[in-house]
């Protein structure tokens, strides 16, 4: 019954490359910025996303994040400050055969945005939105952000900030998000999968991307991102496996009623038998709420990948069937049926 | 006795009714009832509604009087009428709240029942005024109309609450009759309505009637009424309110077009029933999005543009304060866009239910930077749906939003609108580009506009946004060349629209000792207090300006041809402000600022004041 959804109408005649996305503009952000990583990754894996380059669509909203639709040589609209998903949403019910992705920061999308963010969420709208988290506002030149964590020294709280931080994942899955995912710039190809994913999701698909700021926040994630440090420290999610991760595989996590445990798998007490299995299609947001919680929890490695993904059916796609249901049923709108009601009379 | 009653039929050739109860008794209903029968019998007729903000005020006070006048005639009438000649009181607060609007020897027509001690209380009454003298010069009529509502269900299964709720159709019965009209659109109103509810069909229906009889049979009225239908234009009519006919206009742009309407929107007073009215038009593929705010209501409708819909977003002025940052991003981006805006009392939330045009300067200058849009303003209900196609057409075809500003006084009003057959409405020609030879986002047509290229199509794709960006490529640029140049463009998109729009008209002299000069809403007083003056043998003419920003081309010279110039406006004299500022000219101002709209008697007097003695009788 439901329309057709964009993946399966669009696929593409031509074969892409990664270049047919690369507009000319020379791209300006900061040497070192973790967002030309995210450029090139999307490039990368953009002539996989099922649809024709001119149906692509990128809005974004302001900060160093939004200047990503120039570099895309798509259709893409910069607009104001975390405004973007409403933007996008209105792209999208205006045609749905797009393919809108919503490129945003952690401010521009949880502070100033919040409201458009929830409730793309809630109505679950065929959007894809990626949102750069370098835990700081860069454009501005380092004040802390939404996602800084309590404490931090910034140029707005010299003495440390009294904020308690949003987790992204915990308020994507709240407020309804049927894809919620999570990755980071120097994971390439963690990045691609993620991505991939997002763009076949039909509904709202959520990726928050850890992005490093090398000027006001630099080395924000990098224990999750050193070689060295990265295995004790992340943890893959991957639908139906065990919860594991270490340098040798040697540590899980299992679950102790609600409260998440880390486990040795090596001392004899604990098999991989024990741990957490994920279930990524699991539409209760209980486990998801547990596993976003890792990053709260010290000594707890940071999950990465796709905490959730269901199927809703999305806004646009309810609201295009309406459209069609009703004109099959009332008869296709003309000016004599708008205009000519019961109420109207003739002065001859 | 019966037998016995002579009833005399007196033609009159105007009256106006006002129907006032509690907000809960269905004064609206009974008012759009009576109008749309009096529609359907020719006459031409002019509405206003008057409640308060809060849904429903404590039964029987002061605050809680919701009313709805309605004037009609046999001859052409732009005002729902100054004063009432009948007043329907279901209760003493209403009443209390409606006697000094009255003519002298009005028509009052209480329900008595409710003149109970504690009703008159609440409306505050030291005595009952149906038994002391404050009533006298008043044609009072008492009718125990709660009571013969009950009577006339008397056998019914229904809760005595539910009974008591039928008395507004048993006033609207009692209308019908001391007005000579019939039952029977309202009989058909009610079998729809009621079309799954029988016991409530037929307890409507019988009270309506028993209205209707008692007048027949009771000795209290001596004469009814008639007034012939109207000489209107020939052609085919339906009566609208502002609101509805800004809706309709919308899709009727929509038809004209050949785009999908999307309409981003949150609800405010009183703006909302455009939202719930489009709502209803699926079959027209009208995309309606009732937005999580007012910033998504127009951030949507921009998006919907970019992507190549006719976009609108409809608002109030707290609303159009959220939406000014969009706003600028729409004129930058070079986007069409309609803004509706029904203009309430301000600032802040102010009178939410009250008319005002306070908004104008808002309308022209509430951005940041320089930030032209096209500003149109609706003079009346069925003016409404003309201008919301004008704003249309012109957001289409200059890729700029147009700010179209209506009023409450509008948007619940109503009149009766002309429908032109299709092929004489405004055409609204719009082509895409598609063709990607020489494709620059920002180059200019000879009108200045850019081309629209939507996503979706091949080898157009481009990037547009809210930095400055190159004059023709669009790319984005800091140069302070550009972005002066880029500043003047689009200013002068705005100003060239002026070749496009209709001159001034002057109704009257051409020239002469003085002009009154209005926009909006105030149209119909004006033009009532013009024709009243007139008939004394005063001079005077009337203009009135649709198009705000631009204004008209031969404005300047209308106005030099009149040694004074009259601005009424409903509020402290904003476009007094941009005429004296535009043309160094020193104009007179009448301004009221109380949530009401102007009455013809209030400009009159002003008129008479200015001219008193010079050309006067």
């Amino acid at each position: 019954m439901e329309n057709n959804n964009v993946n399966t109408i669009n696929v593409p005649e031509v074969k892409y490359t990664p270049k047919d996305f690369a507009s000319d503009v020379d791209v300006k952000w900061c040497p070192g910025c973790g967002d030309y990583s995210i450029l090139a990754q999307v490039q990368r894996t953009s002539p996989d996303f099922g649809v024709k380059k001119e149906n692509m669509v990128w809005i974004s909203g302001i900060g160093c994040s939004s200047r990503f639709p120039y570099y895309m040589n798509t259709y893409g609209f910069h607009t104001i400050h975390g405004r973007a998903a409403a933007i996008a949403t209105g792209v999208k019910l205006a045609n749905p055969e797009l393919q809108v992705w919503v490129a945003t920061g952690d401010g521009d999308m949880l502070s100033i945005g919040g409201n458009h963010f929830i409730h793309a969420c809630r109505k679950n709208i065929n959007l894809k939105i990626v949102m750069f988290n370098n835990k700081i506002y860069g454009l501005t030149k380092g004040q802390y952000s939404p996602t800084s964590e309590k404490g931090k020294v910034t140029k707005s709280s010299p003495y440390g900030t009294v904020d308690y931080p949003f987790n992204a994942i915990k308020l994507a899955t709240g407020s309804g998000a049927t894809f919620v995912a999570r990755t980071m710039d120097r994971d390439p190809k963690h990045l691609q999968e993620m991505l991939s994913r997002a763009a076949k999701h039909n509904g709202l698909a959520f990726i928050e991307i850890y992005q490093n700021c090398p000027i006001f926040n630099d080395g924000a994630y990098l224990p999750l991102t050193e070689k060295e440090t990265k295995p004790d420290n992340v943890v893959v999610l991957e639908h139906g496996k065990p919860l594991v991760f270490g340098a040798n595989k040697n540590k899980g996590i299992k679950l102790d009623g609600l409260n998440p445990v880390i486990i040795d798998l090596e001392d004899g007490k604990n098999s991989i038998n024990d741990c957490f299995v994920h279930d990524e299609l699991d539409d209760n947001p209980t486990r998801v709420f547990l596993l976003a919680r890792f990053t709260d929890i010290p000594g707890f490695p940071t999950p990465i990948g796709v905490f959730r993904q269901f199927h809703k059916t999305p806004y646009d796609i309810d609201l295009m069937n309406q459209i069609d249901f009703l004109t099959e049923k009332k008869g296709k709108g003309s000016y004599e049926k708008l205009m000519f009601t019961e109420n109207t009379w003739e002065v001859a | 006795m019966v037998n016995e009653k002579k009833i005399q039929i007196k033609q009159v050739t105007d009256v106006t009714v006002k129907f006032a109860g509690d907000s809960g008794d269905g004064m609206q209903l009974t008012g759009s009832q009576f109008t749309d029968t009096t529609a359907s019998l020719g006459n031409d007729l002019s509405t206003l509604p008057d409640f308060p903000a809060e849904i429903r005020a404590p039964a029987g006070s002061l605050a809680g009087v919701s009313g709805f006048q309605l004037h009609f005639s046999s001859s052409d009438i732009s005002t729902p009428g100054d004063s009432p000649d009948v007043l329907i009181a279901m209760n003493p607060a209403a009443l209390k709240v409606n006697i000094k609007e009255l003519k002298p020897n009005a028509l009052i027509i209480v329900n008595t029942s409710a003149f109970d001690a504690k009703n008159l209380k609440l409306a505050k009454y030291d005595s009952n005024p149906l038994e002391d003298d404050s009533l006298q010069g008043y044609n009072v009529i008492p009718v125990e109309l709660t009571k013969l509502t009950m009577e006339a269900l008397k056998g019914t299964d229904l809760s005595i609450k539910e009974k008591e709720r039928c008395k507004n159709f048993f006033a609207l019965g009692l209308m019908y009759w001391l007005y000579n009209r019939p039952v029977a659109n309202t009989i058909t109103w009610l079998e729809t309505k009621f079309k799954n509810k029988p016991k409530f069909l037929e307890a409507n229906k019988n009270v309506l009637m028993a209205g209707y009889y008692y007048g027949e049979m009771t000795e209290l009225f001596t004469t009814k009424y008639e007034v012939l239908p109207a000489k209107l234009p020939k052609g085919k009519y339906r009566n609208v309110s502002g609101n509805e006919a800004v809706a309709i206009g919308l899709i009727t742009a929509s038809l004209r077009s050949g785009l999908p309407l999307f309409l981003g929107s949150y609800p405010i007073t009183p703006a909302s029933e455009i939202l719930q009215e489009l709502s209803k038009y699926r079959n027209f593929g009208v995309r309606t999005f009732q937005a999580e705010d007012e910033i998504s209501g127009v951030a949507s409708a921009i998006g919907a543009s970019f992507a190549g819909n006719l976009a609108a977003t409809n608002t109030s002025g707290p609303g159009l304060s959220l939406k000014t940052e969009a706003l600028g991003l729409a004129v930058i981006a070079e986007l069409p866009l309609v803004v509706v805006n029904v203009q309430r009392g301000g600032p802040s939330t102010g009178l939410p239910t009250k008319t005002e045009q306070a908004d104008l300067l808002q309308a022209f200058f509430g951005r940041h930077g320089e930030a032209p849009l096209c500003i149109l303003a609706a003079s009346s209900p069925a003016d409404c749906y003309w201008s919301a196609i004008e704003a249309s057409r012109i957001a289409l075809k200059y890729m700029t939003p147009v700010i179209l500003l209506t009023d409450g006084y509008l948007a619940f009003g109503s009149e009766p609108l002309r429908i032109k057959p299709f092929d004489e409405l405004p055409e609204i020609p719009v082509r895409f580009k598609v063709n990607p030879d020489d494709f620059h986002p920002y180059s200019r047509d000879e009108n200045l506009v850019r081309p629209w290229a939507i996503p979706g199509t091949p080898g157009l794709e481009h990037r547009i946004g809210g930095l400055e960006k190159k004059h023709i490529y669009g790319n984005i640029s800091y140069e302070p060349d550009n972005h002066e140049l880029m500043i003047n463009l689009r200013q002068q998109k705005i100003e060239k629209i002026a070749d496009d729009i209709p001159d001034l008209v002057v109704e009257g002299d051409q020239s002469g000792e003085l002009l009154i000069l209005g926009w909006g809403s105030t149209y119909g007083a004006i033009r009532e207090a013009v024709t009243r003056v007139k008939e004394n043998g005063y001079n005077v003419s009337q203009a009135h300006l649709k198009y705000l920003n631009p204004m008209p081309k031969n404005l300047g010279s209308v106005l030099k041809n009149f040694k004074k110039v009259l601005i009424p406006e409903l509020n402290l004299g904003q476009l007094a402000l941009l005429i004296r500022n535009k043309f160094l000219l020193d104009v007179l101002q009448f301004n009221k600022v109380q949530g009401q709209p102007f009455k013809v008697s209030e400009i009159e007097n002003k008129l008479v004041e200015i001219l008193g003695g010079k050309n006067g009788k």
